[in-house]
């Protein structure tokens, strides 16, 4: 009974750089098409072509959430395209099997100058179903929606949130597909329609074949049972563990490391122990709650009264989540004479979430506050998590359970 | 339950398997009448709804044009050759029935172009944009016939049993023009040239059939007139609707075939168009 729903093998399919030349391979492939041969040639790439997509193969059955991730033109989408029949693989071969739904284009078909009403069957039709269909759920759509007394306002008067609202509650409502293929959907309204939508998807992926592309690894790592990693067109991964592709997914991030400042200081290096072991390996992936440590080693240049450290922890979209700044024994600005030093930092249990991070350590002129150095980009590192949280920091707590009802302060 | 249907895509050309194409061609377009339908009522009515004039548009084109003509001819701007008819309904019959033919020649294009969105990310039935074309210009056709009736009534011509013809004369200017327009619908979606040249091109055919010229007696622009495909499809056409015996009825008929033949072509080559044009106008 379980067999795949979805198979792939040996996809390909090549994009062209140039429009022009885009245009006129299109017209070439339009004239072999014509004349019934074969679509993508001999496999050989037209000048100004790359493989958008190169040999991807699997196979998906019921129950089974495939998460396609991967950078920005890294071929999920045109994939996504090709299993849902959209244009044409250049090599290999694609069996689909049952209904097929997506919740890829919402509102595909609405026309402006309508109500939102109208629009309900004509965005339906789109998606195959016929009048008696939508009658039977048509309050339910509009309850869904949450449009209230807008369903018979023109849809050009509607918010952009209010039109995406309306055509994924068309969808959600209205289809129940053996395989579903869903292209970042989740990523509309407030926060409240959000959590509706993704029950209406658990629902929906309980009970079909599922391919999903999400740059949200909360979403992957909380839908899919298996993960494939693209990199220009390549499948870099194929893990039924979501936590290893996530991880290697950041792997995918490159930093640069970048300098400024006057250079009168340098940051020589930056070591990592986790678990009071050094960290050998150029891009290490740290498991979460390890003990952290930093071994920072930088060079302050005199003559001069002194100079201030500060370390902060980078996500990958290099945003400051995490800033240490180097005390003394005071709980004073620790106050660096000119010469090397070798400080070691504990950074306590490493509780980010899964990501990739990296280091960024700034010395400044204690009197002056001019900056010395700020080196960015150091030391990039990923953290392990079977499970990405909402959240940057990912603390577990275990509760005390009370039994009598009464509350006593944790501290004594 | 029935059978779960398979869909298999590979880079194989559909021509490969004939047999299962054609099946799946009649699936789709019995598949597509609902969204067609769906389609049709929603573009005619945001057009009407978002224009003051409202189904006044269908005509007010052809009537505008043939007042030019007739205004031309009768201050002898114009030399126009004798017509049978009186040259005003000889004229407004003729644009008329001209506007039905160009509004089957775009639409296939016009609608494809204006369904891009839909078509680069969800896939429904594609023949759902053709005959819901189709539709479209059978309702245009309507308000025009009807202001033509009437017209033709005011003016005193009585089209006799002939009458009854009429309808298959218009349904073969609509089919002879869709199949024109879907001939050029892969390349112009590549290509906007194509759309830019379609309207220069008709400009200069509608000086070559009988619209606002009768049928000219002798020399080359009648060799060119008698050539002209459409000029027994406009002909006949009016003749079945102004009460006269059609002169050019096999011509009209061998015309018809042809375009039938032409017409089912092109769709195959539309079909198979389709996921390559989708690919090169999203990339």
């Amino acid at each position: 009974m379980n067999d795949p729903l979805i198979k792939v093998e040996g996809l390909s399919k090549k994009f062209c750089r140039s429009l022009k030349r885009s245009l006129w391979y299109g017209m070439q492939d339009l004239g072999n098409e014509l004349v019934g041969q074969r679509h993508g040639g001999d496999g050989q790439l037209r000048k100004d072509e790359f493989w958008a997509v190169r040999n991807a193969s699997f196979e998906l059955k019921r129950g089974e959430c495939l998460g396609l991730i991967g950078h920005n033109g890294a071929g999920k989408t045109t994939l996504l395209r090709m299993l849902n029949g959209l244009i044409k693989p250049d090599q290999g071969r694609i069996e689909v099997r049952g209904n097929v739904g997506a919740l890829i284009a919402l509102g595909a078909g609405f026309n402006p100058i309508l109500t939102g009403r109208e629009n309900i069957y004509i965005n339906a039709s789109v998606l195959g179903l016929n009048k008696r269909q939508v009658d039977a759920k048509l309050d339910e759509i509009i309850d869904f929606s949450e449009i209230g007394d807008f369903i018979d306002t023109p849809v050009q008067n509607y918010s952009s949130g209010m039109s995406v609202r309306l055509g994924f509650s068309v969808a959600a409502v209205l289809i129940k597909p053996d395989v579903l293929f869903l292209d970042e959907v989740l990523a509309v309204g407030d926060i409240g329609f959000v959590i509706k939508c993704l029950n209406t998807v658990r629902r929906l992926t309980a009970d079909a074949a599922v391919v999903f592309v999400s740059h949200s690894m909360q979403f992957i790592s909380s839908f899919c049972t298996r993960v494939v990693v693209m990199q220009r067109g390549e499948t870099v991964l194929d893990s039924l563990s979501p936590a290893d592709g996530i991880d290697r997914y950041y792997g995918l991030v490159k930093y640069e490391k970048q300098n400024s400042g006057t250079g009168e200081a340098e940051v020589m290096e930056l070591d990592l122990l986790a678990d009071g072991t050094k960290v050998t390996e150029e891009e290490p992936s740290i498991r979460q709650g390890s003990k952290l440590e930093a071994i920072l080693r930088v060079r302050v240049d005199g003559p001069r009264a002194g100079a201030e450290i500060e370390v902060f922890i980078h996500d990958e979209a290099m945003a400051p989540l995490i800033a240490i700044p180097l005390h003394g024994a005071d709980s004073r600005p620790l106050r660096l004479p000119a010469g090397e030093h070798v400080l070691q930092i504990a950074l306590g249990a490493l509780d980010l979430n899964a990501g990739k991070y990296s280091f960024v350590v700034s010395v400044t002129d204690l009197k002056t506050s001019v900056s010395l150095v700020r080196a960015q980009g150091l030391r990039p590192f990923r953290v392990f998590s079977d499970r990405t949280q909402w959240g940057r920091i990912v603390r577990p707590a275990v509760p005390q359970v009370l039994t009598d009802g009464s509350i006593r302060s944790t501290s004594d | 339950m029935s059978e779960p249907t398979v869909v298999i895509y590979t880079p194989d050309s559909a021509l490969s398997r004939p047999l299962v194409m054609v099946r799946e061609m009649f699936r789709d377009l019995l598949a597509s009448r609902g969204l067609a339908w769906r389609l049709a009522v929603r573009d005619i009515r945001a057009q009407y709804r978002q224009a003051f004039l409202g189904v006044l548009w269908a005509f007010i084109l052809p009537v505008a044009n043939a007042a030019i003509w007739i205004f031309l001819a009768r201050t002898g701007v114009v030399a126009v050759g004798d017509t049978a008819l009186p040259y005003p309904a000889y004229v407004l019959t003729g644009t008329m029935l001209w506007a039905i033919l160009m509004d089957a020649m775009n639409a296939p294009l016009l609608q494809t172009t204006a369904a891009r969105g839909m078509l680069a990310k969800l896939n429904f039935p594609r023949e759902a944009l053709l005959v819901s074309g189709v539709y479209q210009t059978l309702f245009n056709a309507g308000i025009k016939v009807a202001l033509l009736v009437g017209a033709l009534f005011w003016f005193g011509i009585n089209p006799g049993w002939g009458f009854l013809l009429f309808p298959l004369g218009v349904l073969s200017l609509i089919m002879v023009g869709s199949a024109l327009g879907l001939l050029v619908t892969p390349i112009g979606m590549l290509y906007t040239d194509v759309g830019r040249a379609m309207p220069l091109l008709m400009q200069f055919l509608i000086y070559l059939s009988p619209v606002v010229f009768p049928m000219p007696k002798a020399g080359v622009a009648a060799a060119l007139f008698q050539l002209n495909p459409l000029t027994p499809l406009i002909l006949t056409t009016r003749d079945w609707l102004t009460g006269y015996p059609p002169d050019f009825l096999s011509y009209f008929l061998a015309v018809n075939v042809v375009a039938f033949a032409l017409l089912l072509a092109v769709w195959v080559a539309y079909r198979l168009a389709m996921p390559i044009l989708i690919e090169r106008m999203s990339a």
